[in-house]
């Protein structure tokens, strides 16, 4: 690993009149731009960017790359990711032209491959889920939630009780979950977990009621458990009225196992850019479809993609009286599809069932090995991950934050900290089915190091990490004085100097 | 059976089962209720070799018609543009595209600095103090701004201007529907903003007035006056931008906005058929901790070296829950990185001289058109790259003429204005630097002989 | 955790102190190292109005967030703008500098509600 270091910012590099990009000439008559466009809308001043020659360029943007960690770089046990491995064939088909290449304003019969991959991408997600029809144009896991939230609004309105305003949210749930309720407009209602870090079916018959417009649950929840009550929360729901809501963050434990329509739920998402090993990208995209019962599918957003009876021809059906509308511009994102298909295809069912049985039984693996030197606050078998508590640590001082910090200096990325909420000092790990025997168990070898670490030398966790391209950066500085932009060398020196 | 991405083999996974202490997998599945157990196999298709796999997936890609092998004049918020090779071979490094987003930022310095490099591009090309880390697109970050704007207002009133690109339109109107705040739709007959129709809105009951500038049409809206009315009021301005355009025309900033917004795909990115590309957000400072989404702040480590972490997460939902300003988790941060090196390839000229080649090319066309008989353009006023013209004929004959000839484009507006009759037989073309004159020239002849 | 004899207390941690003009309202020892460094400080504006027990203000940390609850009654008649350029005061002087804001009351009675010291570190006592 290098020396530390402050590596330069695009915006300090370059000179002057420098350039990476040359144009081709203009090729047709030119005219002054001011003959063009009145003056009043043309800016005065070129906007600053930068001026680098291509080497310069490509020195810096590899540079930076080499300063971060991927799932092709080193293990990546980060919980309620799913960071499995992402096909390179997958991306590139993503890239073949007659995707990548495509205007979504087309004249429908120019686009029928894209349209064919959609609808048989909808109808394999619907029988992995095991309901009725989907919609591929959510963006991203929250964005399935919310148009899943709208959907249930929309049936429930349509029925006339528009007066269900609560949606009921284990205190186990992903933040997206009461978030995507709030901007539907619902109240949030909180159930608690049980002592097994299940919904406790008792507090749920408590807090459902006429006012209850469903329940947004994860299974397996976010501790890695199975929710073993789940049929009859289903119908306590169900018989409140209320319908139920499937967070896919966790699919990847269940695929070919057991499906979230059998469970009872209404609606469910799927992160394409986890289950389906679409790349993360370093944030997105991704892609979050949603499946429904057939009650729900006159209210999917448009357009939806339909096949001509009788014939091998598809188009985009905008005739949806009761649609709740769109959701985000044209189809959604077609690349990321084009990706999850393929690793369908390239799975098939058995492949797929096998991705979930050794998801889970990598989890467990880990789990087994390290509830030792760890606690393990709900010790039974878990699905694809699980939430060990640094407790025992933390009465040297050592945190799950430390202990996060200090897997970095082995060059593997830290599990998920401090999340769920309900479990104190929460390491979750998830290790996904794509990595081998060896590098679980190195995994487990490090993690035991480091809990011997906490004993022996806790100065060390704290100061972690040491060998990373920066030490430990101070989060509160940066809270507290926002820098959000580069405004020139000397200036944004002297503001964090200044500290 | 082997699987590639699946590395276990058979007897691993016995000695990791009897490591745990269970018989066989099945027990690790036992907390499933029976009664939902699948006790069959998914009904898909069987799995494929890699090279089949390819031979499948191109054969599905071949049945489509791609801009590589047909011209395209076709914009309408989705647009052909010229890339650097050097732009895919950076961003498609696998330490970008396998990351997940930077929780650890000391080992994600690459992402972190980027999408800082990122915000100071977006804002310096906006003319805004501060930006976000991206959405998903430019029509969900139009409505994350009205919802900003909502939310920074106190009101539940947004006045958008028909101009806007109508898919945008619709995803606003989705998502205000669902929390009971109202849209108004001010309709632009002469496809710009008439400041008439705006100014009984301006005011404490309207939270903002969503502008797209250029406009679905090309033109260029008065965003000069909009910006003067909505000076001293409370109203919010929202101006949704096309980024190529800000390489010669006034930064939103410059003329007031509060919350500038738009896609990023003409920065780099392909097509797509019109996904994944990402929204860009760029704010005055005061509404930072408004905003949507992730932002990456500057900071230090111990020693004081400069390094760069996800910052004022206290926003967002993983924190505030119910209370975040979005729901938004993951982004578009691979596409936004896409844009970045779009930008530090193109750099200060070569920006500026893609918008103006854009202009040229677009008016040097719609001369071209323009003089053919019976062929006008729809609106009066000044346009960036797009324009819409009426045709003499019904559009789905030029459509199918041009197809013909393996030219695609324009958009008929029948398509997207469905309610507009007077609109009907109007075609939209957009031309940017990617056209040549002989396309151009073809484009012409093909439009003179349809019939 | 220092609880000044001369404040008095609210069950969510907020101190208070009678002023000739109001009563000044900050958080206590506990709550501001319970939340960590302190990043943020979302006051309200002068003249708004509460309702005892009303979330009057917001105090951020990097991961966390925590309401700010009126003792009392009353109209807010100044906050403390220092806290806009440096929140950390409240994690250095939570009982001096670090102070929050000034209401006046709308009752008396509900002043006499308050928690005394000795009623507030009993609390702290069972909560730790």
């Amino acid at each position: 690993m290098a020396g530390r270091d402050n590596f330069p910012l695009l915006m300090e590099l370059g000179a002057p009149g420098r350039r990476a990009y040359l144009l081709p000439e203009l090729d047709v008559p030119g005219k002054s731009l001011e003959e063009l466009i009145p003056g009043e809308y043309l800016r005065s001043e070129p906007a600053l960017l930068p001026e680098l020659s291509e080497v310069e360029v490509v020195r810096h943007f590899v540079g930076l790359s080499r300063r971060n960690h991927g799932v092709d770089v080193g293990f990546y046990p980060l919980g309620s990711c799913t960071m499995k491995y992402n096909p390179k064939v997958n991306e590139d088909l993503a890239l073949y032209p007659g995707f990548a290449s495509l205007h979504p304003y087309q004249p429908q019969e120019t686009v029928q491959g894209a349209l064919q991959l959609m609808y048989e991408l909808e109808h394999y997600l619907c029988e992995i889920a095991g309901l009725a029809r989907a919609t591929l144009a959510p963006a991203a896991g929250a964005h399935g939630e919310l148009t899943g939230l709208m959907l249930i609004k929309a049936y429930h309105e349509s029925r006339g009780e528009g007066f269900r305003d609560e949606i009921i949210i284990p205190d186990s749930a992903h933040g997206t979950n009461p978030a995507s309720a709030a901007m539907c407009g619902y109240k949030v209602v909180e159930v608690a977990s049980n002592e097994r870090g299940s919904v406790c079916v008792d507090a749920l018959r408590e807090v459902v009621g006429a006012k209850t417009a469903g329940l947004m649950l994860t299974n397996p929840n976010t501790l890695g458990l199975f929710e073993e009550d789940i049929l009859t929360i289903s119908q306590i729901v169900h018989e409140a009225g209320g319908l139920l809501y499937y967070d896919g963050a966790n699919a990847n434990a269940i695929l070919g196992k057991c499906r979230p329509g059998d469970m009872g739920f209404d609606v469910v998402h799927f992160n394409l850019h986890k289950t389906f090993s679409t790349p993360h990208g370093g944030g997105g995209p991704g892609s979050g479809p949603i499946a429904v019962k057939a009650d729900l599918v006159p209210f999917l957003p448009v357009p939806v993609v339909e096949k001509r009876e009788n014939a091998d021809e598809f188009y985009l059906d905008y005739n949806r009286p009761q649609s709740i509308g769109k959701v985000k511009g044209f189809y959604g994102n077609f690349l990321v599809m084009v990706r999850a298909y393929a690793y369908i295809r390239s799975m098939g069912p058995e492949g797929l069932r096998q991705v979930s049985e050794d998801a889970v039984l990598a989890a467990n693996y880990l789990m087994a090995k390290l509830k030792s030197a760890y606690d393990l606050p709900y010790d039974r078998i878990c699905k694809h991950e699980f939430v060990l508590s640094a407790k025992r640590q933390k009465a040297n001082g050592v945190t799950a934050r430390d202990i996060a910090k200090r897997l970095l200096d082995y060059g593997m990325h830290a599990p998920t900290v401090y999340f769920p909420l309900i479990v104190e000092e929460a390491l979750m790990i998830e290790p996904t089915e794509t990595e081998t025997k060896a590098s679980l168990d190195e995994f487990i070898e490090v993690m035991l190091e480091i809990a011997r670490e906490a004993e022996s030398s806790p100065e060390t966790l704290k100061k972690a990490p040491h060998n990373t391209v920066v030490g430990r950066l101070d989060e509160t500085l940066a809270a507290r004085h926002p820098v959000v932009r580069w405004q020139g060398r000397q200036d944004t020196e002297d503001k964090t100097r200044d500290e | 059976m082997g699987y590639p991405y699946l590395p276990l083999t058979p007897e691993e996974r016995r000695k990791m089962l009897s490591d745990i202490g269970v018989e066989s997998v099945d027990d690790l599945f036992a907390d499933i209720p029976r009664e939902i157990k699948l006790q069959k196999n998914l009904h898909l298709p069987q799995p494929l070799a890699e090279s089949e796999l390819i031979r499948h997936v191109q054969q599905l890609g071949d049945r489509n018609v791609s801009l590589d092998t047909h011209v395209s004049f076709l914009g309408a918020g989705v647009y052909q543009h010229l890339v650097p090779r050097a732009v895919h071979h950076l961003a498609n490094r696998a330490e970008f595209l396998t990351a997940y987003t930077p929780y650890q930022a000391e080992i994600s310095q690459g992402v972190l600095q980027a999408t800082f490099e990122y915000q100071t591009l977006i804002c310096n090309l906006t003319g805004m103090e501060v930006a976000n880390a991206s959405m998903y697109d430019g029509a969900t970050a139009l409505a994350e701004a009205a919802l900003m704007a909502m939310n920074i207002t106190g009101s539940s009133r947004v006045v958008a201007l028909e101009s806007i690109h109508p898919d945008y339109r619709e995803v606003v109107e989705t998502y205000l529907k669902t929390v009971g705040a109202e849209l108004v739709v001010l309709p632009t007959d002469t496809g710009r903003a008439d400041l008439k129709d705006l100014k009984p809105y301006v005011g404490k009951d309207t939270a903002a007035v969503l502008v797209q500038q250029p406009n679905f049409f090309g033109l260029l809206e008065p965003v000069g006056e909009i910006g003067a009315l909505l000076e001293d009021v409370p109203t919010l301005f929202v101006v949704c931008a096309n980024p190529i355009s800000l390489g010669i025309l006034q930064p939103p900033g410059a003329y007031g906005a509060d919350i500038v917004v738009g896609d990023g795909q003409p920065l780099g990115n392909p097509p797509a058929f019109g996904g994944p590309s990402f929204g860009f957000m760029a704010a005055k400072e005061k509404y930072i901790r408004r905003m949507p989404g992730r932002i990456v702040g500057e900071t230090r480590d111990d020693a004081g070296n400069r390094g760069f972490v996800l910052t004022l997460q206290t926003r967002e939902q993983h924190i505030r829950r119910h209370r975040a300003t979005s729901n938004i988790c993951t982004n578009s941060a691979h596409s936004a990185l896409i844009g970045t090196i779009y930008l530090a390839m193109l750099g200060r000229k070569g920006l500026r001289e893609v918008a103006s080649q854009c202009v040229q090319k677009a008016h040097y066309t719609a001369e071209l058109i323009t003089a053919l008989p019976g062929w006008e353009l729809l609106f009066e006023g000044p346009y960036f790259h797009e324009f819409a013209v009426r045709a003499p004929v019904h559009w789905s004959k030029v459509q199918a003429a041009l197809l013909d000839e393996e030219i695609i484009g324009g958009l008929p507006l029948a398509a997207v204005y469905p309610y507009r009759s007077e609109w009907e037989n109007a075609l939209l073309f957009c031309v940017t630097e990617a056209r040549t004159v002989s396309e151009i020239q073809h484009l012409v002849q093909v439009l003179e002989e349809v019939k | 955790m220092k609880v000044p004899a001369d404040l008095k207390y609210t069950k969510s941690h907020e101190w208070t102190k009678v002023t000739d003009d109001g009563i000044i309202v900050g958080i206590t020892d506990y709550a501001q190292s319970e939340m960590g460094d302190i990043v943020f400080a979302d006051l309200p504006q002068v003249g708004a109005e509460y309702k005892k027990g009303e979330s009057m203000a917001v105090i951020e940390s990097v991961k966390a967030v925590s309401d700010i609850y009126a003792p009392v009654g009353g109209t807010i008649i100044e906050v403390n703008e220092a806290l806009v350029d440096s929140p950390e005061l409240i994690n250095e002087d939570c009982y001096g500098e670090g102070w929050l804001l000034k209401l006046s009351p709308h009752s008396q009675a509900e002043l006499d509600e308050l928690l005394s010291p000795e009623e507030y570190e009993e609390l702290l006592e069972n909560e730790g």
